[in-house]
């Protein structure tokens, strides 16, 4: 059994091209190919994560301070799930699609065969440490690749964990973990692998995608953006309800570092008020009067990201915008939640992705304007309306581009995993959850079988007018225009 | 088109402007374009089969089956089916989320960039246009300039038919090519070699710009023993209307070398080459049947390809050059030294390598240890080794018994893996390629869930942990109080 003593070995280029070696002479053995080795895997995943809940709640503890709740609620229970799902469904996702012909080809049979892509990257993030790992692991292995994980060493307790629980849990020779920050991911980018999966941010991305390119390695980049909430003023919308589930979206997601928190407000200028008093009154509820003392909020992740966020409220264009909260404790690494209203938009904190507890409102005249002003920027990896006007609805899922849209609610789409999970334009590249993930991490192989039946010599020259016509009829025609180019009209 | 980089700025400006206007999202707008293309190539059927003529030396016959055949299907089945491919599909959402509603609604990536290669210039150019078209994008193309005569077509006529705010035609070579991929595009559709794409998609990776690859390989043809001799006939006629006839090899699905077992190797080459003189005679140039080789550089790479004295030895038919008029006569050469250039690249000519195995089944071990092939080709009625070589061998798709038909199925996916490609396309997949499946989830203010937010505690937490596994029934007990907790 493997333990999580320290290592003092370099792992460079030499050591990740051993590494994508021996998982290659695994994955060319078949091994991983068979259906009983994908269900053990993925038994043993499940099995992982119910008997080491304790030290997983423990080291998201460490890393984040994530409330025992959060960790249950949104790492552990989604990843139960994920598994489970995937147990389920494995048979059928790898059964063959059976696949109609057209006349064209007749007579012939077609069908869609799924087959593993062969060794696999995944770059997780810090955020969802445990997460956002092992979900595109559970994809890999459902479609019988070998894995290599690299986990964000930011969230350091998480990595040594799951590189002791990987090496107890699972097959070795075809899942490995390997920790480090910037040189060891850059060793491991530099090995030719058969797909790379990311979870991160743009300019990372950038990095990944381009060593890809080398390869020709298809990427999954899994990104974020400045996820918008717009808030209907005049349909009567029930506020409570709406606030609340803003503010577990936002707050109660690792405290506003998610990739699919909440990340502004939009909505009218007579409006914003109501909506402010009621977000401060749903916040006094769920954090008590002392919201940076309370346990049910995550921290930030370390003190570069609290000076970042920092740098957001002391931003000039912001002073005075700030409406409630606004408190910093540096040695904790705390921020209180912060609600900003009427922020420039030119702003710093408008022109990034906050992923922290700061909520800044943008007023419009009209709620119309609200596309605008989403449309003027990067696509989103979410966008959220909350309304009870059907016409606004339907303008809405027209006119934005995000990832994945939610309407009267915020992030439950994360867990729904009939629904694709990803980005577009800026917020990231393909998708993955339920069936997704299979497919992510699978290359679909046609496969067309025909007979030595029936063959039209129309194919082979001499080339003649009549084959001509003949040619014509078969690639556009239907039965009728066959019928007729053999009986010599035209 | 002028190939100012100045110009070249406004051209993306104004088409990212007219996406926003929304017009190419509307279904009567893409059928009136689709509708546009099927009359184009309809109305100008002469025209092109002459660019091509020009372009390629292709038979009038092999540029309708090839490319204007095609586009015209593809065009016509996307006119028919837009509508359907553009209406969301439903998901089921779990009832924990009662009341709720989730559907993926296909939406158009926006700005869109399509290379296409010099050997179906009108084909690769048209089909992906057509996919870019039906999922409600605006397009620039880019054709190959080893094409010229095709490409003035495309550059002339397409803004005679189409939209002309939207469908754009970039002529040039790599500088053009160079300076089209320092904008940013929603995405970018290659066809082409490995080095292009490799630089097509370093240049996507500074946009984050997502990219469909369609490249090529060496494309294996395992030839089984067909005891059946009319089996055996139609499978070499279909073996050398597949190399020869197809734009003289020049082509990613082209078949590029044969596996036969040791004993049946007289027999294939004999009836190879029987065929051969059926189909093309003896003198290549004058019966015009087949197509010449692209360009200079490219005959003389094929002619290099030969010049290895080990190489040549192995000539067994054909082998004479016409530099003139740019022919290489359909050559057939029995093993060859596996490391030669013609054993170890992608050979794009009329060039047919014959390597021999000792058993068939060998030919499993030889694919497997080179780079995976857009296609494999397994002429065989083996049941069992059918199945042995889709589970065992990877490549972008298997083909039993025939040659290139998949490329008119289009409700087969066509693209690579590995070195041949990723992504996919044809039929829906066009559609899909271009398009990005936006999740939307319907949610309801009523009906709320208390256990959801913060004051955390015990009965939270296990009312949580009860809802991920659906056990409904425990919820219920849960909330009654009834349910013991640990």
């Amino acid at each position: 059994m493997a333990t999580s003593k320290v290592n003092k070995k370099v792992f460079d280029s030499e050591e990740a091209l051993t590494t994508v070696k021996d998982l290659r002479t695994t994955f060319d053995s078949g091994k991983t190919r068979s259906y009983e080795w994908r269900i053990s895997q993925l038994k043993a995943l499940l099995e992982l994560t119910e008997q080491k809940e304790q030290e997983i709640v423990k080291a998201l503890c460490n890393d984040l301070d994530k409330p025992p709740l959060e960790t249950v609620a949104y790492e552990i229970s989604m990843l139960k799930n994920s598994c489970k799902t995937a147990i389920k469904e494995l048979k059928h996702w790898m059964a063959p699609e059976k696949v109609k012909t057209s006349l064209t080809t007749f007579p012939s049979s077609a069908e869609i065969v799924s087959e593993p892509l062969g060794v696999v990257l995944v770059i997780s993030a810090w955020n969802y440490p445990f997460l956002l790992s092992l979900d595109p692991v559970i994809g890999a292995i459902a479609a019988g690749n070998a894995v290599v994980l690299k986990p964000s060493e930011l969230a350091p307790a998480t990595s040594s964990l799951l590189t002791k629980l990987l090496a107890e849990y699972m097959d070795n020779s075809s899942i490995r973990v390997v920790e480090g920050a910037v040189d060891e991911t850059s060793a491991l980018l530099q090995q030719k692998w058969d797909k790379i999966f990311y979870t991160g941010n743009g300019k990372v991305a950038r990095i990944v995608m381009a060593a890809a390119a080398k390869n020709l390695t298809p990427v999954v980049l899994e990104l974020g953006g400045k996820s918008p909430v717009i808030v209907d003023s005049n349909s009567n919308i029930n506020l409570q309800v709406a606030t609340r589930r803003i503010i577990a979206g936002k707050w109660g997601c690792n405290n506003g570092q998610a990739c699919i928190s909440p990340d502004y407000i939009i909505t009218t200028k007579d409006y914003a008020p109501k909506l402010v008093d009621s977000l401060k009154t749903e916040l006094e509820s769920f954090y008590g009067k002392n919201p940076l003392e309370s346990k049910d909020l995550s921290r930030i992740v370390n003190s570069n990201h609290f000076a970042r966020l920092s740098k957001l409220l002391d931003d000039d264009k912001v002073s005075g915008k700030t409406v409630y909260g606004g408190e910093k404790d540096e040695s904790k690494l705390r921020i209180s939640p912060t609600i900003l209203l009427d922020v420039p938009r030119d702003s710093l904190i408008m022109n990034e992705e906050i992923f922290g507890p700061l909520l800044p409102i943008i007023t419009v005249d009209k709620l119309e304007e609200s596309f605008d002003v989403i449309n003027s920027g990067p696509k989103p990896l979410a966008a959220y309306l909350f309304t009870n006007n059907k016409k606004l609805k339907e303008q809405f899922v027209k006119t934005i581009s995000a990832g994945g849209l939610v309407i009267n609610d915020t992030t439950l789409h994360l867990a729904v995993h009939t629904l694709p999970f990803g980005g577009v334009g800026d917020s990231g590249v393909g998708a993955y959850h339920g069936k997704f993930s299979f497919d992510a991490f699978s290359h679909k192989k046609a496969v067309l079988y025909r007979s030595f039946f029936g063959d039209a010599s129309i194919r082979y020259p001499p080339y003649t007018k009549t084959k001509m016509r003949f040619l014509k009829a078969l690639m556009t025609g239907g039965l009728l225009a066959i019928i007729n180019a053999i009986f010599g009209k035209s | 088109m002028n190939n100012n980089s100045l110009e070249l700025e406004e051209t993306v400006k104004e088409l990212g402007q007219y996406f926003k206007t929304g017009k190419t999202k509307s279904v009567t707008w893409r059928k009136n374009q689709l509708q546009a293309i099927l009359n184009l190539v309809r109305e100008n059927e002469d025209a092109i089969s002459k660019a091509l003529y020009q372009d390629l030396g292709k038979h009038p016959v092999e540029a309708y089956r090839d490319e204007l055949g095609g586009v015209e299907k593809s065009a016509q089945n996307s006119l028919d089916s837009v509508e359907k491919w553009m209406a969301p599909t439903k998901s089921n959402i779990p009832l924990l989320f009662f009341p709720a509603k989730g559907e993926v609604l296909p939406e158009p990536l926006g700005v869109v960039l399509i290379f296409s290669s010099w050997n179906f210039p009108i084909m690769l150019a048209l089909d992906p246009i057509i996919g870019a078209i039906s999922a409600g994008n605006v397009v620039v193309i880019k054709p190959s300039d080893q094409a010229p005569a095709c490409s003035s077509f495309l550059a002339n006529t397409l803004p005679q038919y189409l939209d002309t705010n939207a469908i754009k035609v970039i002529e040039g070579g790599g500088d053009v090519c160079e300076q089209i991929l320092l904008h940013k595009w929603d995405k970018i559709f290659f066809t082409g070699s490995p080095r292009v794409a490799r630089i097509v998609m370093t240049s996507a990776a500074r946009n984050l710009t997502p990219v469909t690859l369609e490249l090529g390989g060496k494309c294996p043809a395992i030839f089984d023993h067909l005891s059946n001799p009319s089996d055996f006939k139609m499978a070499v006629k279909r073996i050398v209307g597949a190399k020869w006839g197809i734009c003289s090899g020049q082509a990613c699905i082209g078949i590029d070398y044969l596996l036969v077992e040791e004993k049946y190797s007289s027999e294939v080459i004999e009836l190879l080459k029987k065929f051969i003189r059926k189909f093309y005679g003896d003198n290549m140039v004058e019966s015009r049947v087949l197509s010449r080789i692209i360009n200079k550089q490219h005959f003389e790479r094929l002619c290099n390809l030969l010049k290895d004295p080990l190489v040549a030895a192995s000539i067994v038919h054909g082998g004479s050059i016409d530099e003139t008029n740019l022919f290489i006569e359909p050559t057939i050469l029995l093993d060859p030294p596996l490391d030669a250039e013609i054993m170890t690249e992608e050979i794009f000519g009329p060039l047919l390598p014959v390597i021999t195995v000792n058993k068939i089944q060998e030919s499993i071990g030889f694919i497997n240890s080179r780079p995976k092939p857009l296609t494999i080709y397994a002429f065989t009625k083996d049941d069992t080794f059918k199945r042995k070589i889709v589970a065992e061998t990877s490549s972008g798709s298997v083909i039993f018994n025939d040659t290139l038909v998949q490329f008119l199925c289009d409700t087969l996916p066509f693209g690579g893996v590995g070195q041949s490609g990723f992504g996919r396309y044809h039929g829906k997949y066009s559609f899909d390629t271009f398009s990005h499946e936006k999740a939307v989830m319907h949610r309801h203010l009523c009906l709320e869930i208390e256990p959801r937010y913060p004051p955390w505690n015990k009965f939270k937490l296990e009312f949580i942990r009860l809802a991920y596994r659906l056990n409904y029934f425990g919820l219920v007990l849960h909330m009654l109080g009834l349910k013991k907790h640990n």
